[in-house]
Parts: structure tokens; C-alpha cells; sequence
């Protein structure tokens, strides 16, 4: 039969099921598939701390998000406007975030009165009138999977596991995807077992078969690709991207990069990929605890490696006590903290901004450091190499402050020319530095940029001493001088207030926003958004992002000045809005949630607009 | 490979223009001297040696010491020479810590040092006081120490700092004594020797806050029948005319000290420090009594097994050597890799 089809500008879906059901890689395929199609993507993976939640609750439910359209977008959705739901607990734990009128995917299989009942469902949802205004349907998945491999040479439970892979095919069917890069996929992931190759094309085949024969699915979509920028692309996730930073760090410093990690979620990934890029010099070591490994990193810029440790919260805070003796030893050294709920373990795979505080003033003494932030997945490259240039160039430890959203969501990434970018190449110390030409003089200052000469061991005739005890200016020696501790502590705060950083760009397409909305780190997805709903409307905003939280851009002062109201939207208590409120006297307004999850761009829309009614 | 150049250092060049600052009397300056004076034998460039230290007393060692150093933090030495040591295989690199500084705000980072066998020689001075922080007692104080913080007498047990280092299957352990330079710059040269991580504890005495508390291996009417040397290859025994040995007596676990006159010859450990089963070492390490009686010093363990550094630096080798490329064509590979797609 020939099926009707349907232009649309932009589709988010959102896969659930029980954690062992496979979303995320079903997710991920998918947005692959999109990729190649050349539409814009955001995604969103959500799933449990629990490997393996019991199968069937709701806390075992793990779902991704993705957002595809046919212009650039900036979030992976506020709702979504299709739910695959493997199962009754997907299907309730999703139900309230559809809005009515969406299109719903249900496993039928898995709705048994077993299963309801683990989720609390008195009757099945698919037999009474409780999904009245939603387009659900109902698909025998699983069956329909073992059905469809019954003539191969697998058993029923690896048939049954395919079942994620029929849902690929239907969705990928509904939605037009190109499916070249899932076959190869497959093929590569499971290339040590042929029978399940076969298992899973055929389960991927016999969705999009369904769906091109079944009558429930009377329309097949399609979204256009984007206008893009010309260039190569891939989809990337914000921890991936970060990774490829450090190492691109490492190659254009010609330093080796030293990764001492301690793993914790979010952040593990960036472990595992660094540990794959030996080749690059990069060496990287499981550490005993997060003081060790922040240790080891500093251990090693000290003989002349790009130190860098990558942790979440919990890990800043042990390593609070060396990262301020790297302040006093001004050696370089990344920290690298992938933001999660907090305090203590609290939500560990859930987002939030609640860190920056400690990134800023978390140390013992005046411990004065560099501070950034990535705003989107592939800005996370960026990020890492601006990162390593401050703290090669001065000397200083950086804190990168990734989050959840970031590090797990992906977009895609018009691939940078290597020769493009940043030339982070250093010069250590070789020679006395002494008037006499014999001294050496650790504590004696680039005048420009007030970074102490790097001298690693191995370097004759620059032997020298350095620790935690204050330093006399020049000689590094031990001092208890008072005037000398005053000079250094204010030198200390000089070398990173002084560190210049490109001004704060503000986006005003109207020229006549009287409201600026400043956000920081991953808000700037959903805060872009609500602003381009709201100009869409006929309103104006303006919308300014700070990357560099320590130092400040010079221009903030004055771009704060030139708005009636400025509102700041952040994912803690008001952390930023504390600082620019002490800092610039700026009677901000601060608009905040805690709910682990990033915000929503209407949410926002409403709020923006609220103030706007107000100026 | 042509003979490496005698190097021609002594003692004054190992020496900093750093005034020493430890109390008059404290056994640090003669395990300082002893170090000076020892270092040059090991023909190792001053450049290429490291000293790296914690907090406490003994952790201002690197700042007399004309090498590079660090004094870092409370009980992370041994974590930041790790990272030091891997990534810079051709330095030589020390740590100098205390009781306190290993044994209890460092502790995790010394086993795991050792249990990675990190080419680093870990020196340790144990007073079994805190001295830096005035008199509170440490993790190798006695039971019962009357201490500023104990004032009713300490109620833990102390650790046995080679019995911790033996149960992380340290794979060098030695022990010796401030006082008797000789046998200090032996074990020394022997750790220095050694591919891995080398354990050494230095009895040293604070003549402050715990004064005498090795007397009894010092006092020339009774080391002789406290002190164990032991010598890889020689029966052990020890006391006036080798009164005392050690034997393994049938059905225990560990080594005891017999009168010699009351054991047959061939029922005399003969000293084996290569010993793979580190349980031999513990027995050694458990001789002692609380009087310290039956100490023995010298080299307990040495025995060979790959650096944590040898095998990095060779998984590191093992991945550059396949690579023809540029760093930069290297890079923009590793960017363009996985699923990507072009728009024109």
C-alpha cells in the first residue's frame, strides 16, 4: 500500500524501557541515522544510577531523547512528540512529560497483569479510556521479534533481546532514516558472533517492514536536512568532546598529556577514552582515591606533562587541599568536574550547576584560580583546550566545569582544522635566570604575563626547592615575612584577575532588549531557545553566556550596565547571580531549579516573559 | 653501551644554601649527612634527582637537599612522586616521610605505591611521635603512650611499618638506624639499586617529644643482643659470639630467637631476601618485642618484579611505535573518526 507522507520541521522522540532493554544504544543509533541525514540533533540520555534496576520498576527506567529538525536547534526538547515505551513502567514513568496528541509505541508484550502490577497499575492503560487524547499504537514487539527470527540459530532470549532493534526499524521507517550506518553498526559490534549480526538486522528489518505494511501506521514522516555550515561532521557527546580536547591540548602543546583519575559519574567516560589514546603520548592512570589521582596529575606537570584530573563534585572536594598547593607551587594543572546533584552523592546521573561556588572560592587561604565552562556537548573541545592554554601559559590550576547535560547530550560537530587551532606550545626554563647569570630564581616573574619560569627536573643548573610553605618573592625560599606574604597573596590574586579573556558577547538581534538574560555553562541550549521564542513573538531579549567564570571578561561591568533588568537562570540557588550581585552591585534576578534535569525552554519562555511584562 | 662518566660529586654538592631547621640534636641531621655523603656514589646526576615529601619534620628534608624537590602536602607524597615517576622514567626519585605523614594521613597512598611498585624509594622516618604538631603520639606509638592527647595512655595499637609495607607485597623492604651511618648508607645503596618501589624505615630519634626511643639499639652494653644485621646468604644470628639465632620451628607460622647452643646448625635460617612469598619477611618483620628485643635491620625483601613505570612506559612505547603519522595527522584522524558526514 502507499502510505501517505508528511513534511515536518522538527521531531523529538524519546526511547524508554527497562535498563537492560538497550534505549540508550537504540537512541544512539537512531540519532546516528539522523546525523547521516544531515538534520540538526540534540539528544538526552536519562537513565538510573543502578546498573540494573529490578526489570519492570520504574526506577529501572532508562530513557534518550532525541531532538531532529530541519534548522538549528539548541535543545534536545522540551516534550516529546513520539514515546516508544517497551514496557508499563516506560510507558508511566514518561506519560505526564507527552503532551496530548502525541504518538505512542507500546510493547504490548510486556503489559502483563505481572508487569502492571509492579508499577501499580490496577487495569492495563491500553484497555480503559486513560490514554483518550493520545495517538497510541499498540505493537507486539517482542513477539513479533522472536517471530521474525524463528528460522535462525538463536535462542529465544537473544531473540528477545533483539526487540529494540524492531523498534529501531519501525521508527527509523516512520521517520525516513537512512538505516546504511545501523547495518554496519551492527555488524562491527557483534562481529565475533555472526548468528546475532543476523539476529539483529533481521529483528531492525522486520520493523521497518511493519511499519511499511501495517495499517496503524497510515503516515510516514519527513524532516529535511538542516542548513548547516559546509564541512565534515560528526554527533558528539559532550564527554567525548572533552576527551578529543585534552588530547588535542597535548598535541598542539607538544607536552604529554598525564590524566591521574579516579573513576565517578559522570566523568568515568573521560577516562576510558583518554586510556584508548596512548599513541598520543597520553598517559593515564587509575589512581587509588581522588587525592592521589589529582596528586599524580600535579606529580607530573611538575616534571613537564599537561597534568590533568577529571572527577564530579564529590572529587573536587577531596582534592580541594592539592589543588591549592598547586596555587602555591603555580605549576599548570586542568581539573576537570563533571557536574552532578548534589551534596554528597545525591542524584549522581542527574544534571545540575551547583559547583560553582567551590570552584571559585572551595580552597583553604586566598587560592585564586581560573575558572571555565562548556556551553553545549562539542563546545566541551573547545573548552579543554582553552582550559590547558590558561593554565600552561600562567601557571595555574583550571577548573572546567562540564555538567550531566553536557558530558551524556550530543550534537553535531562541524570538525575543526588541527592547524586552526590554539598554538599552546611552552618554553621551560634552560638557564639561570639571576642577574649574576648563575642564580636561578624559581619565583621570578614573566612580567606580562606573572607566570614563574617552568624548570623541570632533569634541567642542569636549575636545581631548586619548592612546597607549600610561602616563598619569598624571586628565590622561592622559605619566608614568614609579613609584607612578603601581603605581595604574594595579592600577586597570586593579580596573576589570575590579570589573565585576559575575550569580552562577553551579547546577542541582541532587535538592538532594543531593555531585559538581558546571562547564563553560564550547559543553560545556554534552553535560554537560547526561550529568547528565540520570545523574539519570535514579536518581544525583544537580549542573551549574554560567560565561558570564563574566573577570571570575569572585562566588558561585563558594562554590558550588565546597559540593561534594565538582568535575569540569570541557573540549575542551583542562585550561585552566579550571588557573585555578579557582589561583584557588579547588580540587583539581578535570580531564576533557579534543582530538579536534575536541565531546563526546559518554555519554562523559561514564561519566565523571560514575566519580566518582560515587568521592565 | 660506553661506561657512564664518573660524575665526580661529593657530599657540599648535594648540600643547599638552605639553613637546617630541625631542633639541635635531632636524629634527622645525621640521616641528612648520611644521605649527602651517600648520594654521590650512585653517579646520578643532581639534575636527575627528585626529593619529594609530605608535611611533618622529616618532610623538610628536600629543602637541604641541592637537587630539585618538592615538599608538598600531608601524607600525598607518595601520590605526586608516582605521577612524577611514570611520566619521567629517567629521573630518580625519593620520598621522605614520617610516621605520621605515611602511617596515618598517607597511609592509602603508600600501600597502593608499593602494591603498583612505583620506582620511587620511600624513606621513613618513624620517631613514633608527632613532632611538627608538639608531642601527640602516632600510628607507631607504643599502646599506653602518655602523650599531650593521650593524657590517660594511647588506647590503639600500633602499626609494625614493615608489616604493612610487606601485607601491600612491597617488593624492597629494608630497615635501619639513624646512628650508625654505615649501615644506613648500605640499605641505601641497596634500595637505590632496586627496580620498584623501595620501603625503607629509619628508626630516628626526637629528642624532644620522645627521646631515647631507641636507646636500646644504641647503647653499646645492649644493641649487640637487640639488633639483628641481617646479611643475604648468613645464618641469622646474633648477640655476643652469635648467641642468639633464628630458627623455624616445626608447625608455626613464623620465625623464632633461640639460644644457638640449643639448636642444631642446619635448623638456622640462613637469610634469603629474594624469597618470592613475602610471608618469610613478615615472620622477619614480627621478631621484635615491645622492649625491641629481637629487631632485625638490614634488606628483608628484595625481589624482582616489573615497575608500575617499566610497564606503562612500555604500553606507551607499544602504541607510538605503530604510528607513521604527525601528531597533527594523528589528531585530525582521531576527529574524523566514527560516523561522520559532509555538507557541501
Amino acid at each position: 500500500m502507499t502510505k501517505q507522507i508528511r513534511q515536518l520541521d522538527r521531531v523529538v522522540i524519546r526511547f524508554a524501557g527497562d535498563s537492560g532493554d538497550g534505549m540508550q544504544l537504540t537512541g544512539d543509533r537512531f540519532t546516528s541515522e539522523t546525523a547521516q541525514l544531515g538534520n540538526d540533533i540534540s539528544t538526552l540520555p536519562n537513565f538510573p544510577a543502578e546498573i540494573r534496576a529490578p526489570a519492570g520498576t520504574l526506577p529501572g527506567v532508562s530513557s534518550f531523547q532525541v531532538h531532529f529538525a530541519d534548522y538549528d536547534i539548541l535543545t534536545p526538547g522540551d516534550a516529546p512528540n513520539v514515546l516508544v515505551a517497551m514496557n508499563p513502567a516506560a510507558l508511566k514513568a514518561n506519560l505526564a512529560d507527552l503532551p496530548r496528541g502525541a504518538d505512542i509505541i507500546v510493547n504490548t508484550d510486556e503489559f502483563t497483569k505481572r508487569n502492571l502490577a509492579k508499577v501499580g497499575y490496577q487495569a492495563s492503560p491500553l484497555d480503559d479510556d486513560s490514554l483518550a487524547g493520545y495517538v497510541v499504537h499498540p505493537v507486539a514487539l517482542t513477539s513479533m521479534t522472536v517471530g521474525a527470527l524463528a528460522e535462525l540459530q538463536v535462542s529465544k532470549k537473544d531473540a528477545e533481546r533483539s526487540k529494540n532493534m524492531f523498534a529501531l526499524g519501525l521508527l527509523s521507517w516512520m521517520y525516513s532514516r537512512p538505516y546504511e550506518s545501523t547495518l554496519r553498526f551492527l555488524e562491527r559490534k557483534f562481529a565475533a558472533r555472526p548468528e546475532l549480526v543476523a539476529a539483529n538486522v533481521a529483528a531492525f528489518r522486520a520493523g521497518w517492514n511493519f511499519g511499511e505494511t501495517t495499517e496503524d501506521f497510515a503516515v510516514r514522516y519527513e524532516v529535511k536536512p538542516a542548513k548547516m555550515k559546509p564541512g565534515t561532521y560528526r554527533n558528539i557527546t559532550g564527554n567525548a568532546a572533552l576527551s578529543l580536547g585534552l588530547v588535542a591540548a597535548g598535541v598542539r602543546s607538544g607536552l604529554p598529556v598525564f590524566l591521574g583519575a579516579y573513576p565517578i559519574t559522570p566523568a568515568s567516560d573521560i577516562l576510558h577514552e583518554l586510556s584508548k589514546h596512548k599513541r598520543f603520548g597520553v598517559l593515564t592512570m587509575q589512581a587509588e582515591d581522588e587525592i592521589a589521582a589529582v596528586g599524580a596529575a600535579l606529580g607530573a606537570s611538575y616534571g613537564g606533562s599537561l597534568g590533568v584530573t577529571t572527577t564530579s563534585g564529590p572529587g573536587v572536594a577531596l582534592k580541594s587541599e592539592t589543588i591549592s598547593l598547586a596555587v602555591a607551587l603555580e605549576l599548570p594543572l586542568v581539573i576537570v568536574d563533571v557536574q552532578r546533584a548534589g551534596p554528597s552523592t545525591g542524584m549522581p546521573t542527574k544534571t545540575e550547576q551547583a559547583d560553582l561556588n567551590m570552584a571559585l572560592y572551595g580552597r583553604h587561604g586566598e587560592a585564586p584560580i581560573a575558572v571555565i565552562a562548556p556551553r553545549s556537548p562539542s563546545d566541551c573541545f573547545f573548552a579543554a583546550i582553552e582550559a590547558a592554554r590558561i593554565a600552561l601559559t600562567y601557571r595555574t590550576p583550571v577548573i572546567l566545569l562540564s555538567d550531566n547535560y553536557v558530558a551524556n547530550g550530543s550534537e553535531p560537530w562541524l570538525l575543526p582544522d588541527v592547524e586552526s587551532l590554539p598554538d599552546l606550545r611552552v618554553e621551560f626554563a634552560s638557564e639561570p635566570n639571576g642577574e649574576d647569570g648563575t642564580t636561578f630564581l624559581p619565583y621570578l616573574r614573566d612580567p606580562e604575563t606573572l607566570a614563574r619560569p617552568w624548570a623541570i627536573p632533569g634541567t642542569a643548573g636549575l636545581e631548586h626547592r619548592i612546597g607549600g610553605l610561602e616563598k619569598a618573592d624571586k628565590t622561592g625560599d622559605i619566608s614568614y615575612d609579613p609584607a612578603n606574604h601581603d605581595f604574594m597573596v595579592r600577586t597570586r590574586a593579580a596573576r589570575i584577575e590579570t589573565i585576559p579573556v575575550p569580552d562577553l558577547e551579547v546577542e541582541d538581534p532587535d538592538g532594543d532588549a531593555r531585559v538581558l538574560v546571562l547564563g553560564w555553562g550547559s543553560t545556554y541550549g534552553p535560554i537560547g531557545a526561550a529568547c528565540r521564542a520570545l523574539r519570535q513573538r514579536g518581544l525583544s531579549i537580549a542573551q549574554a553566556h560567560l565561558r570564563h567564570l574566573a577570571p570575569m571578561p572585562a566588558n561585563v561591568a558594562e554590558v550588565l550596565r546597559s540593561y534594565d533588568r538582568v535575569v540569570i537562570p541557573e540549575m542551583n540557588l542562585g550561585q552566579l547571580a550571588h557573585v555578579i550581585r557582589a561583584r557588579y552591585l547588580v540587583d539581578a534576578i535570580s531564576y533557579n531549579q534543582v530538579r536534575g534535569l536541565p531546563f526546559t525552554a518554555s519554562e523559561l519562555e514564561t519566565t523571560l516573559e514575566e519580566v518582560l511584562k515587568n521592565v | 653501551m660506553s661506561e657512564p662518566v664518573a660524575l665526580k660529586l661529593t657530599a657540599k654538592d648535594f648540600k643547599s644554601d638552605q639553613e637546617v631547621r630541625w631542633c639541635p640534636g635531632c636524629g634527622d641531621y645525621a640521616i641528612l649527612a648520611a644521605i649527602q655523603q651517600f648520594m654521590p656514589e650512585l653517579n646520578i646526576p643532581r639534575e636527575r634527582t627528585v626529593f619529594v615529601s609530605g608535611i611533618g619534620c622529616s618532610s623538610r628534608f628536600p629543602y637541604y637537599m641541592n637537587t630539585y624537590g618538592m615538599h608538598s602536602i600531608h601524607g600525598r607524597a607518595p601520590a605526586i612522586a608516582t605521577g612524577l615517576s611514570v611520566s619521567r622514567p629517567d629521573l630518580s626519585v625519593w620520598v621522605v616521610t614520617g610516621d605520621g605523614d605515611a602511617l596515618s594521613i598517607g597511609g592509602n597512598h603508600l600501600i597502593h605505591a608499593l602494591r603498583r611498585n612505583v620506582n620511587l624509594k620511600i624513606l621513613l622516618f618513624n620517631n613514633r611521635i608527632y613532632g611538627l604538631t608538639k608531642g601527640q603520639y602516632s600510628p607507631t606509638s607504643e599502646v599506653g603512650k602518655v602523650t599531650k592527647s593521650t593524657p590517660a595512655g594511647s588506647a590503639d595499637a600500633p602499626f609494625n611499618p614493615l608489616s604493612l609495607a610487606l601485607g601491600a607485597e612491597a617488593s624492597f623492604v629494608g630497615r635501619t638506624i639513624d646512628s650508625d651511618r654505615k649501615h644506613l648508607q648500605s640499605v641505601l645503596r641497596a634500595a637505590a639499586e632496586h627496580e620498584g618501589s623501595a620501603f625503607v624505615e629509619i628508626y630516628q630519634n626526637c629528642n624532644i617529644f620522645n627521646d631515647g626511643a631507641f636507646d636500646q639499639l644504641k647503647d653499646p652494653t645492649t644493641r649487640d643482643d637487640y639488633l639483628i644485621r641481617l646479611e643475604h646468604g648468613q645464618p641469622i644470628t646474633f648477640g655476643a659470639e652469635g648467641r642468639f639465632c633464628v630458627v623455624h620451628p616445626p608447625g608455626g607460622f613464623g620465625l623464632e630467637v633461640r639460644e644457638t647452643s640449643s639448636v642444631r646448625p642446619e635448623e638456622i635460617v640462613v637469610h634469603d631476601a629474594t624469597v618470592a612469598d613475602p610471608a618469610y619477611a613478615f615472620a622477619l618483620s614480627r621478631l621484635p618485642g615491645l622492649d625491641l628485643r629481637n629487631t632485625p635491620i638490614g634488606v628483608f625483601r628484595s625481589v624482582d618484579r616489573p615497575s608500575y613505570d617499566s610497564v606503562v612506559q612500555s604500553q606507551l612505547a607499544a602504541a607510538k611505535a605503530k604510528v607513521t603519522e604527525t601528531p597533527e595527522q594523528q589528531l585530525a584522524g582521531l576527529l574524523g573518526s566514527g560516523d561522520t558526514w559532509t555538507i557541501i
